[in-house]
């Protein structure tokens, strides 16, 4: 950068339209923050999504990376229980159709829970500071922006692992079945991207939240229904396991997986050491830590003045 | 008319760190003011406080006569924050940069086109608008960041340390583009450790020093309130103490000397404040020639910010620049700037 900026008219600066629209707007409403839901919520949200694609589209490993693994998970998983005794796995027929739903749930879990990892280094790197100097319908605009992109992202995950566990003979779910676990997993997705980006705020950096990430990625697969069913557990783990809200969201979809047209929201999903859970049930549970999230991390949210 | 920018009582605490302990001044609309300061005086967390990054512990904060505690949201339209590290997401265009900015601040399609396309000409980004923004030099960055921070044509535009870190060329090309800015209205507060900086661009400064406000006024009335002329003299480069105390003693008795500083951060350099009017360097001259002390160098000048500094604090502003960075730990500071609350 050698040149100088050259001196310009007056007029350059001023734009007389954006002028026009400030005072307008500012008449019609002097002090009012748009708020949720607002055409400005959205159009902060849109711009901000579109960041995070440009972003994919550059840089399309993430997409690739988070393609494969699921693959990996359910050959190699797979592979590794093949010889399992057929009515082990409940009345899955083979351990491959049993670990699909799992595997999907996994997926989006781990992706949800690495949401907040991009924004701890926008944090870090002062970008999130552009954000929040800016007059924002909602911070929740930013929660919105990643729950929406890492949605995106489980939909072409979870189509793929939908789609080799079909090669693989676990069979497809019935349109109805397959709209709920899009449902499922999207429910999932928004809860546990709210709460990591309620960790990126409130953590002070991004060893921190790796940290938590870590410790929390692992136990929470192996303490949930996604690997084994509920019945192969000792009793401890039982209980941890239908406390984890990720076999809410595993055994309605494995149910459906087995039951193709023959599923409602009153069939159990799942054998709880306190009781039979429905469908309808694990899907208020879902929605309910989906709501609750989102609720705690208001307060992270607003910390500088909202 | 209400003053663009109020401030008054402003306190501000990290912990048991008092950041800011009592930050007043006032910004008239269409002027450039300047706040002068070592690092790690207040001026950064002044600065968080006006542009909702920081809530204060006390004190008021007025834009257009409207508290920015009261109500954030408005404060947040009419300002434009430029932040001392440019932060730009490498991956995206600088066109697709300035569209996310229009966005954040909900400008219509058409509006924000054109705007778009009058700051890339205004700041001659044309021929980089549509490369990543991670191949451009520090210079373009920094354009980059102001186009952004003017997008919304904001009333009052917040520059912290604009130059820091910019090549010569970059910097000139800023203080250009400030002033041009204040022709057209535009009212500019920036922070700066550079006196040249401050004295070149502002209209009117305050020196904030260990978090309170020390003096505020036009450049030259800061100085002709200090009054005198200042004569900086070295015995030898590096000067002995016995010797410099030597001087020292000898100099004060002179009637044209009013004060004797000596600075040890600059090798035992004897600064002295002198009346205006006398022929005050021949007779320092003479004086140290009589008692047969040596001469390594000497220089009389009218008073500069510097001194303005010097007479209420005690120290040179490089001084305080590096008592200060000895002190700090930047590493707590950007934590608890990325805390914010």
């Amino acid at each position: 950068m050698s040149t100088t900026l050259t001196p310009k008219p007056q007029s350059s600066l001023d734009n007389p339209e954006l002028r026009q629209w400030k005072a307008q707007r500012r008449d019609e409403a002097p002090t009012a923050t748009p708020g949720l839901f607002s055409p400005e919520f959205w159009q902060e949200t849109g711009a901000m999504t579109r960041r995070l694609f440009i972003q994919l589209q550059r840089r399309p490993s993430t997409l690739v990376a988070g393609v494969v693994q699921p693959v990996m998970w359910l050959i190699l998983f797979g592979a590794l229980f093949q010889n399992v005794p057929e009515g082990l796995f409940g009345e899955s027929r083979n351990y491959g159709q049993f670990l699909g739903a799992g595997i999907i749930v996994f997926t989006a879990f781990g992706g949800a829970l690495n949401a907040g990892l991009p924004v701890m280094f926008d944090r870090e790197f002062g970008f999130l500071n552009r954000f929040l100097v800016a007059p924002l319908a909602s911070r929740y605009s930013i929660v919105a922006a990643s729950a929406i992109f890492i949605a995106a992202m489980s939909m072409v995950q979870t189509a793929a692992i939908i789609g080799l566990s079909a090669v693989l003979g676990a069979g497809l779910p019935d349109p109805a079945g397959l709209a709920l676990v899009v449902l499922i997993v999207l429910t999932l997705v928004l809860g546990v991207t709210a709460l990591s980006l309620g960790l990126s705020f409130a953590l002070p950096g991004h060893i921190e939240l790796i940290a938590v990430i870590f410790v929390t990625n692992l136990p929470l697969l192996f303490s949930s229904t996604a690997l084994v069913p509920l019945s192969f557990m000792p009793p401890w783990l039982q209980v941890v396991a239908s406390l984890n809200p990720l076999s809410y969201a595993i055994e309605p979809i494995r149910y459906i997986y087995l039951h193709p047209g023959n599923w409602g929201l009153g069939s159990v999903v799942m054998n709880a050491p306190f009781g039979g859970v429905t469908m309808a049930v694990a899907l208020a549970v879902l929605i309910g830590f989906c709501g609750m999230s989102l609720a705690l991390i208001q307060p992270l949210l607003r910390r500088r003045i909202a | 008319m209400p003053p663009a920018v109020l401030v008054e009582g402003l306190k501000k605490c990290y912990g048991d760190v008092a950041a800011v302990r009592d930050v007043s001044f006032t910004i008239e609309p269409g002027e450039i003011f300047g706040l002068l300061g070592p690092n790690g005086a207040g001026k950064t967390t002044t600065i968080r406080c006006l542009c909702t990054l920081s809530t204060p512990d006390a004190g008021k904060v007025e834009i257009s006569g409207d508290s920015v505690l009261d109500n954030p949201p408005l404060a947040r339209q009419r300002l434009g924050y430029i932040a001392q590290d440019v932060a730009l997401d490498k991956v995206l265009t600088g066109r697709e940069l300035l569209q996310l900015q229009a966005a954040l601040y909900h400008m219509p399609a058409k509006v924000a086109r054109d705007r778009i396309a009058q700051m890339i000409d205004l700041l001659e980004l044309t021929d980089w608008a549509d490369k990543k923004s991670g191949t451009y030099s520090g210079g373009l960055k920094k354009r980059l960041d102001l186009a952004m921070g003017l997008l919304h044509q904001p009333d009052v535009l917040v520059l912290d340390e604009p130059t820091v870190g910019l090549d010569i060329e970059t910097r000139s090309a800023v203080w250009q583009f400030l002033r041009q800015l204040r022709e057209a209205g535009t009212t500019v507060l920036l922070t700066s450790h550079y006196l040249e900086e401050v004295d070149a661009l502002s209209d009117r400064v305050a020196i904030i020093d260990q978090g309170k406000v020390i003096a505020v006024g036009t450049p030259s009335e800061l100085k002709d309130r200090v009054g005198g002329d200042r004569i900086t003299l070295r015995i030898r480069e590096f000067t002995p103490d016995a010797e410099a105390d030597q001087a020292k003693t000898l100099l004060q008795d002179l009637s044209c000397v009013e004060e004797v500083i000596v600075n040890e951060a600059q090798g035992n350099s004897l600064n002295l404040v002198v009346t205006a009017q006398s022929d005050a360097l021949m007779t320092v001259q003479q004086a140290l020639k009589e008692a047969s002390l040596p001469m390594f160098g000497i220089s009389q000048s009218r008073p500069s910010l510097d001194d303005v500094y010097l007479a209420a604090t005690g120290r040179t502003l490089m001084d305080a620049e590096i008592a200060a960075a000895g002190r700090r730990d930047l590493k707590a500071e950007r934590k608890q700037a990325m805390k914010g609350s």
